[in-house]
């Protein structure tokens, strides 16, 4: 980006009072592959884009279970993710054990927030470099958290985090009145096709992304390869019907113009 | 010498068995909590499934054992998160053999049986001292009415001796429902004589199709 002379500690205010150490993190997440979530007011879905290092290697895992209640999906340093992951996972099962009852979402973001902010204010640590989208369940209902490096968390009806994400905010910013009232499929639909928008004209299939769902009565979980693929599926089938009907009248046209001339 | 005041455990009595099949685990427990001469419910369950399939069952002070099976639970979870599938029964066997031993000066006063099926499916009981110690046996077990019950269960049992070469099998052949059939046999009779095993016992059966379980009543006095 820009080289300026207050960006090399994470701990030195620019005179424009901005920390440039945690805007170049907030870069990094910007960097990684997509992540869309979006929320119903009984679902919440995540979706992912793996990305693989090259053809030989194996995609990397951005979705990451928490607790039955809760999962993430990352964009970013995936090695921050992980081990931020551990983290969250370990807060649940102490949460679990003292109280007998699940963590609150909202308690478990600000825990991660709490942790954000702490490294964006010692000289000897660096901010993390990922994002994350936390999806949960608890007795307020179905929550969709966003976690920044700088250690801000938003709450959202629908997000997308990571490269070309601004294409699948769009598409979402058009329909997001209706998320609340959307059954769990619909959801699901929503979300591959908002990870569509982010391809920008590459195929979509099921094995280059990762759908998880959590819900009331489901506990959160990836979905199965050939059921993403069956929605995909039923996704393009929509489109090429769509395709299909702009052609038809153009010939009803044709065989009218050819009419005419015989009614003479 | 000196009255002693800092006594903190309590013994809630009852009493546990397990028996391994080549293919099936038997665990039962009975369902009396009691301090003393009293009883305070009849209605207590001593078991706890720690993973798939592996149950452990627990006689002594429950006040402990509610904390162990937390602490079990707690590692299992961290477990799945790790490994990414459930422990085996011997994984799960070494885990609470070190917890315990990890306590082997302020011990959970808990005398505890495992049973489940190993990686081949195969039946196996583990049991257990309070500090850890553990074996791998064909049965066992457990609590204030284990010494009423065990010679009974060597007599029908015949499990071979560990010292005996070539080492046998230690999983009895019998059916499944011929050993739930004999737990019940013997918590009736140790139910007989012992003040602290009645009111209810939990029978827990795991094979390859799951984990099932059914109550049988016991005298109630």
């Amino acid at each position: 980006m820009f080289r300026n002379q207050y960006d090399t500690d994470v701990t030195t205010w620019s005179p424009a009072g901005r920390l440039f150490q945690v805007e170049y993190a907030m870069e990094a997440v910007k960097q990684g592959a997509a992540a869309v979530g979006l929320r119903s007011t009984s679902h919440v879905v995540l979706a992912t884009v793996n990305k693989a290092a090259s053809d030989l290697s194996s995609h990397q895992r951005k979705v990451f279970k928490i607790d039955d209640h809760i999962g993430v999906a990352i964009a970013g340093l995936t090695a921050d993710g992980r081990v931020l992951s551990r983290y969250l996972r370990n807060e649940c099962i102490n949460h679990s054990f003292v109280y007998e009852s699940p963590l609150p979402v909202s308690r478990l973001v600000v825990h991660l927030a709490d942790k954000a902010q702490v490294c964006t204010q010692r000289s000897w640590k660096r901010p993390y470099g990922v994002g994350l989208l936390v999806a949960g369940l608890d007795e307020t209902g179905a929550h969709l958290y966003y976690n920044c490096p700088s250690g801000n968390y938003f709450e959202y009806q629908a997000f997308a985090i990571g490269s070309r994400s601004q294409a699948a905010k769009t598409f979402m910013e058009r329909r997001f009145d209706a998320f609340n009232s959307y059954s769990r499929d619909e959801l699901i639909k929503d979300a591959l096709f908002a990870i569509k928008e982010t391809l920008q004209g590459e195929k979509l299939t099921s094995s280059i992304c990762t759908v998880a769902v959590v819900g009331i009565g489901e506990p959160f979980h990836m979905l199965d390869q050939k059921i993403i693929q069956e929605v995909i599926d039923s996704i393009e089938i929509k489109e090429d019907d769509a395709a299909a009907a702009d052609q038809a009248p153009i010939q009803d046209e044709d065989k009218s113009s050819e009419a005419a001339p015989m009614d003479i | 010498m000196a009255l002693r005041r800092d006594w903190v455990y309590e013994n809630n009595g009852g009493t546990c068995v397990a028996i391994a099949g080549s293919d099936y685990c038997v665990i039962a427990a009975d369902t009396r909590l009691s301090v003393g001469y009293s009883i305070y419910t009849r209605d207590y369950s001593k078991i706890c499934k720690l993973a798939d399939k592996c149950v452990m069952a627990s006689s002594g002070f429950q006040g402990d054992l509610k904390a162990l099976q937390k602490n079990l639970a707690a590692r299992h979870l961290i477990y799945q998160h790790q490994h990414n599938k459930q422990m085996s029964c011997p994984a799960m066997a070494q885990l609470l053999s070190n917890t315990l031993y990890y306590k082997r000066f302020f011990p959970y006063y808990t005398f505890n049986i495992l049973g489940g099926l190993d990686s081949d499916g195969k039946g196996c009981v583990f049991t257990y001292d309070a500090v850890g110690s553990y074996e791998r046996v064909g049965y066992g077990a457990q609590g204030t009415g284990a010494g009423l019950i065990i010679p009974v269960l060597d007599n029908q049992l015949k499990s071979p001796s560990p010292l005996l070469l070539p080492a046998k099998d230690a999983v009895t052949p019998l059916l499944e429902s011929e050993a739930v059939d004999l737990v019940k046999d013997v918590f009736a009779s140790a139910t007989e004589r012992d003040i602290y095993t009645g009111d209810k016992v939990e029978i827990v059966v795991i094979n390859a199709s799951g984990i099932r379980q059914e109550l049988m009543e016991l005298r109630k006095d």
